[in-house]
This record gives C-alpha cells, sequence and structure tokens, in this order.
C-alpha cells in the first residue's frame, strides 16, 4: 500500500445521506475477480443515463451530464464530500476500489457504515468524519464557486480550506500510522504469530469440540 | 463488579492479544467464503506467497451468481461462470470444503452455515459479506468483512479489530397474531433508523425475541446490518441447542456435552451495562413494508406514504424525496392501494422452511393476481428446497402461479439473471431496497413471506392478517 500524504484536491459533493455501496458501485461489476478498473463505474446509475454492463467500451456510453463527476473540474475530484452514514449496505470492498481507481482519495462526511470505513484503511482511502455543522459549511462553501480545493493532512489531522481555516478530524492512532507508513494489516499481524498459536493451544483445550 | 454483556464475554473468549488504545487481535472460528468477495483475497495470498493458516474453519459456497433455473446448463454468464470457476479451483487447491453448484447442500452461505452445524453457539464468524450478522442468532459474533479482511483472516486466523460499544434492543410482551420477525426486525429499524446501530453490537431481547423460532431469530440478526450494526446476537436458550443437535458439523457424543455447559453461559449477565439501550412494546408492531429507498423508510401497511413537507430536518425531507421520486410513489398514498409487478420470496433474510410455509398458507388455494408478472420462490438451500418438496409446498407455489426456482441469492440483489427491469415494483422478502438493488430503474418493498404471498395474491399491499 503507498504511503497517504499530503495533498491538496478538488472537491465534489453529492448532497444525500445514506449514500449506499449498491450506488457507489452496482451489483454488475462485482463479477470481476480484479481489485482494478472499477473506477469508470463509480456511481454507474448516476453518472451514465443508459444501463451499465461489465465490458462495455465507456466512451460510447450516454453521460448524465447533471451528475457532479461528469462536469468540470469535478472529473479530477480527488475528495468526496457527502451526508450521513456514508457508504451503508453491502460490505464489497469493490466500493472503495472504485472510489481510489476514480481518483478519490479521502471522503468527508459527517459518518461513515461500520464495513466500509474498515475497508477504507485496507486501501489507503481516508475516511474523514467531520461533525455536521462542519460539513454543512463545507457544502455552502462549494456552491457557486467553480473550483472548490481543500488540503488533507492526514499527519496534523486537519481539512484546510483555500482561506486557510483549518478544520481537525479525529483518527484511531494505528489506523493513521498503517495509512502514513502505507504498512500491510498482514504483514504486522504475522509478527504476532507464536502469540497466535500461544493462543489456539489454550484455546482447543479449552474448547475442544471446536478443534 | 458490573456483569458482562454477551458480547463481552464472545470478545473475551476470543481476544488474543491488545494493544493499550484498544487494537486487539480476534480470533476467528468460523470462515465462510463465497465467489464474490474471494477472488481477490486468494490472489493476494498467492502473490504474497502465504499460505492459509486453518484450512478447516472455511466453508466455502458459491451462491451470489448461482442462476436459479436450467442448472443443467451451467452458468451462460460467463464473467459469472469464471468468478464461480474461481471458487471451485481456489477451494480444491487449498483443500477446502465447498458445498459445489449441483451438491444438494449448496446454497446462500447464510443459510447453509447454521443448516450445516457450521455455526455454533459462542463462535466468532467472519464471511465476506455484511449479512453475516445473520449467525448471531445462535450467541455468535458474527460479522461482514471486506474482502482485503478475508485475506487476513485465511492468511492469520484473526481479525485487526477494536471492540465495538453494547447495544440492546428489547422487545417487550407478545406480538400479536401473524405478526414475524421480519416485521419485528422492519419496525426496529423502522424506531432507530439504519445508522442507529453505527458502531455497535446489538444484543436483541426481550419475551418476542426469545419466542421466536431459530429460523426468526436468523431474520431478525439478519437485518441488523441495515440498522448500521456489524453484529446482532441472541442468548444461546434450549431453542439454539434444539436446533443445532445432531447437524453434520455440530459437536456430537462427549463434546455435545461438553460444548452445552460452556454455551449455558452465552447470555447477558443480569447485571450488565450497556452502552445504549432501546425498548419496543411488541404490541406496538403492525405488518411492516417499506416505501423508501432504505430500510429505514419503513410503515405499517395500513398507513400512509410519510409526507416529507412534514419532516422538519431538510436534510431527511430531500432524501424522502428523492426516494419518492425513485419509487414513483406520491406522499399520503395508503401503502396497501400500491400495486406490484412481482413478487420475490427468498434471500439469506427470508428464504428458509419456516418461510417457505408462512408464504405457502397464505397462497394455498389461491392465485396469484393477473397484474402481477412475476412471482418467484426462492429456498435458501437444496436442502431447505428437497424438504419443501417434500412437503408438498412446491405444489401449492407452482399451482397458485409461483415459479419454484433453485437455491441462491438470486433476485435480492440480482447478480444472475432474476432481476427488475425498470420501473418494475417488486414485493420482496429480502433486506435491501436501495436504488437498482433487484436490477437498475427497480424498486424494491421489503415485507415478510405472508405479506409478500397476500401481495402476490391480491396484486397490491394488504394486511395478511385480513385476507
Amino acid at each position: 500500500m503507498e504511503k497517504f500524504e499530503k495533498f491538496t484536491g478538488i472537491v465534489a459533493g453529492i448532497d444525500r445521506p445514506n449514500i449506499d455501496t449498491d450506488a457507489i458501485i452496482p451489483k454488475q461489476y462485482l463479477k470481476s475477480i480484479k481489485r482494478s478498473g472499477f473506477g469508470v463505474n463509480l456511481f454507474d446509475a448516476w453518472r451514465y443515463l443508459d444501463p451499465g454492463e461489465p465490458g462495455q467500451d465507456h466512451s460510447r456510453r450516454r453521460i448524465n451530464p447533471d451528475f457532479v463527476l461528469n462536469k468540470d473540474p469535478f472529473k479530477d475530484a480527488q475528495i468526496l464530500l457527502a451526508r450521513e452514514n456514508f457508504a451503508c449496505g453491502s460490505s464489497r470492498e469493490h466500493a472503495v476500489w472504485a472510489l481510489l481507481d476514480f481518483g478519490i482519495k479521502a471522503v468527508i462526511a459527517p459518518s461513515f457504515a461500520d464495513i466500509f470505513y474498515n475497508n477504507s484503511f485496507k486501501n489507503g482511502l481516508l475516511p474523514i468524519a467531520l461533525g455536521s455543522e462542519l460539513v454543512d459549511q463545507l457544502f455552502s462553501e462549494l456552491e457557486g464557486i467553480e473550483d472548490c480545493q481543500l488540503s488533507i493532512d492526514l499527519e496534523n489531522q486537519v481539512v484546510r480550506n483555500a482561506s486557510g481555516t483549518e478544520m481537525a478530524f479525529e483518527i484511531e492512532e494505528f489506523r493513521k500510522y498503517c495509512l502514513l507508513n502505507g504498512l500491510d494489516d498482514i504483514g504486522l499481524t504475522m509478527q504476532y504469530a507464536e502469540t497466535i498459536k500461544a493462543f489456539e493451544q489454550q484455546y482447543y483445550q479449552k474448547l475442544p469440540w471446536l478443534k | 463488579m458490573a456483569g458482562k454483556t454477551l458480547y463481552d464475554k464472545i470478545w473475551e473468549l476470543h481476544e488474543v492479544r491488545r494493544d493499550d488504545d484498544g487494537t486487539a487481535l480476534l480470533y476467528i472460528d468460523r470462515h465462510l467464503v463465497h465467489e464474490v468477495t474471494s477472488p481477490q483475497a486468494f490472489e493476494g495470498l498467492e502473490i504474497a506467497q502465504r499460505s492459509l493458516w486453518r484450512k478447516r474453519s472455511i466453508l466455502a459456497v458459491p451462491d451470489h451468481n448461482v442462476p436459479t433455473t436450467g442448472l443443467e446448463l451451467g452458468i451462460t454468464d460467463p464473467v459469472a461462470r469464471l468468478q464461480v470457476d474461481t471458487l471451485n479451483q481456489n477451494c480444491d487447491k487449498y483443500g477446502l470444503t465447498e458445498f459445489k453448484m449441483g451438491d444438494v447442500r449448496q446454497g446462500i452461505v447464510h443459510v447453509i452455515g447454521p443448516e450445516q452445524g457450521a455455526t455454533l453457539p459462542g463462535m466468532t464468524v467472519v464471511c465476506g459479506d455484511s449479512h453475516t450478522s445473520t449467525h448471531g442468532a445462535f450467541a455468535a459474533l458474527a460479522f461482514g468483512i471486506g474482502t482485503s479482511e478475508v485475506e487476513h483472516v485465511m492468511a492469520t486466523q484473526c481479525l485487526i479489530q477494536k471492540k465495538s460499544k453494547n447495544m440492546r434492543v428489547t422487545v417487550d410482551g407478545k406480538v400479536a397474531e401473524g405478526i414475524t420477525a421480519k416485521d419485528i426486525v422492519l419496525h426496529i429499524i423502522g424506531e432507530i433508523g439504519t445508522a442507529g446501530g453505527t458502531g455497535c453490537t446489538i444484543e436483541f431481547a426481550g419475551e418476542a425475541i426469545t419466542n421466536l423460532s431459530m429460523e426468526g431469530r436468523m431474520t431478525v440478526c439478519n437485518m441488523t446490518i441495515e440498522a448500521g450494526a456489524r453484529a446482532g446476537l441472541i442468548a444461546c436458550d434450549q431453542t439454539t441447542l434444539d436446533y443445532v443437535r445432531g447437524r453434520p458439523f455440530a459437536p456430537q457424543d462427549e463434546n455435545w456435552e461438553q460444548a452445552i455447559t460452556c454455551w449455558a453461559d452465552l447470555h447477558s449477565d443480569p447485571d450488565a451495562g450497556f452502552d445504549r439501550e432501546v425498548v419496543i412494546d411488541a404490541q406496538d408492531i403492525a405488518p411492516q413494508v417499506t416505501w423508501g429507498t432504505s430500510p429505514e423508510m419503513v410503515c405499517a401497511v395500513h398507513q400512509n406514504i410519510p409526507d416529507p413537507a412534514q419532516e422538519p430536518d431538510p436534510i431527511k425531507a430531500g432524501g424522502m424525496q428523492n426516494a419518492l421520486d425513485y419509487m414513483g410513489l406520491k406522499a399520503n398514498t395508503p401503502l396497501d392501494q400500491v400495486f406490484v409487478d412481482k413478487i420475490f420470496i427468498g434471500s439469506c433474510t427470508n428464504s428458509r422452511i419456516e418461510d417457505l410455509r408462512a408464504a405457502a398458507s397464505v397462497v394455498k388455494g389461491r392465485k396469484v393476481a393477473d397484474s402481477v408478472k412475476l412471482a418467484l420462490v426462492v429456498p435458501g438451500s437444496g436442502l431447505i428446497k428437497q424438504q419443501a418438496e417434500d412437503e408438498g409446498l412446491d405444489r401449492i407455489f407452482i399451482e397458485a402461479g409461483f415459479e419454484w426456482r433453485e437455491p441462491g441469492c438470486s433476485m435480492c440483489l440480482g447478480m444472475n439473471a432474476d432481476q427488475l427491469g425498470s420501473g418494475e415494483r417488486c414485493a420482496s422478502t429480502s433486506n435491501r431496497n436501495f436504488e437498482g438493488r433487484q436490477g437498475q430503474g427497480g424498486r424494491t418493498h421489503l415485507v415478510s413471506p405472508a405479506m409478500a404471498a397476500a401481495a402476490a395474491v391480491k396484486g397490491h399491499f394488504t394486511d395478511v392478517r385480513e385476507l
């Protein structure tokens, strides 16, 4: 996993609560056995006017001109702004892969669904939970500005707007450490292989029917 | 010292180590695997040249992509076929237990785990599927994980986790005649909202819950994720033991005796503390129908569709209006005047034998309304299908005009050919009414099997108790 570096990027807002994982990446694309290539189908049903199927030539599809990610400069958005309970629904990690593949590196919302939140960190996507008032404020800042940019500074745990106003966010220490250093969870856990083996020994003695 | 909750107890039993900040390694007993969220995990293991820590913890089955008709043709969609073939190859390569297509034990992963006794009380159960919460009905800590975590469990038998909060939803008293587990859980979600349980493990308690069969308890725990909680739990009792005893993967003889002694402790202590408590009066629960695009958008069947103009929170009102627009519905319309095009009885929420019996008892001697284009029954597993046929349920459905299909996830998410067309409206016993969930432009109303059957007969929603 790549290290998460400080960056400044364009923000695209989707002003809806409860954006679910079926909306982020519809089921027909989950048939893929790969981790890549989901970006063109991010928000497929909102982004295109024709039905989406795997293997289509996307350059020939009918684009929904009203959808934010189809407009300039949001085609190049690196930050997504949304409302409560972002990415509720299924466990599909494809939702994270699709966002990343599109170019989104951070999502800002008042709250996230647990499984998506967890999946994000495993792939280097940063979910930032800000209070509803701050999210409100960011949505109003977006209005009328053609190119709203924010800086994301994970090290210092702040989101900074163009006028220099800082908004602090919380993140668990361990998750931050892994993201900043691009660490692979499995490698970290493997360091405890002996501890796991010792655990198993007492565990199966206690619960022999599970052995 | 305050007592422990059921969640506390299972967590402690499985905690391998913990850092000062609470980040822990949690040991996983059972890993259920299906074709959609596993290929990238197997590939990851291979690239990193890692082996599987405990192969016998894995039970694999294809379910999301499998067709429910014409099985003799195999899977005709080449993309779906590759995914199922990939699961088969991975399971063969590593020597994992898999119930392949054509095996009578094949079915929906959350149906076959309990059916086989592969889900046991006190276990930790994970699967790359959010409806893993189903298995909490067995007092097992069960939750959905992403593909990276699937790989993590395969390689280490553990997950990096932080303990979530303890929440309890108590449904006091008895439900009225004709009220099912699905109505209970939809009502709960309507009360606490789709993010009501975020960050929590929800224990369901109270007379209305303990009175449920294991099938009913699975329905309730299944939809815990729709309330935002990754895991739901119900204490172990005689109903649990009666269900588990004698199943193929369940402990036998001496092991059984030892196990049930240990399982007797799988309940929250009377003095246990919860971070959040919700109490619901069972008498308040009527047959439920969702009207929107989130499971919290739910009403009793005799109510009118709510009006966004009456909603004080502007974000919520906007969400409601979006939902009504998508669903093609008008505020203040009586729900029982809403007509449906298709009926789907199935999914990991409601495809077990009891669900099929409930639906069959409604349609027996009746016919599917002419206005209904398609009515499907998709049993949760090959064994359930067989049992239903032994009981003659298939005949009842077919004579009424239903199609009787082969097991799988089917129209719950429409990864196979079973889908809604754009604008089609469905009474569905599944778990999600999200936009496009059952097919692009499709409109889903979540209901119980009995209510779906009643809608099939009338052509519109109706209180099954008045049929």
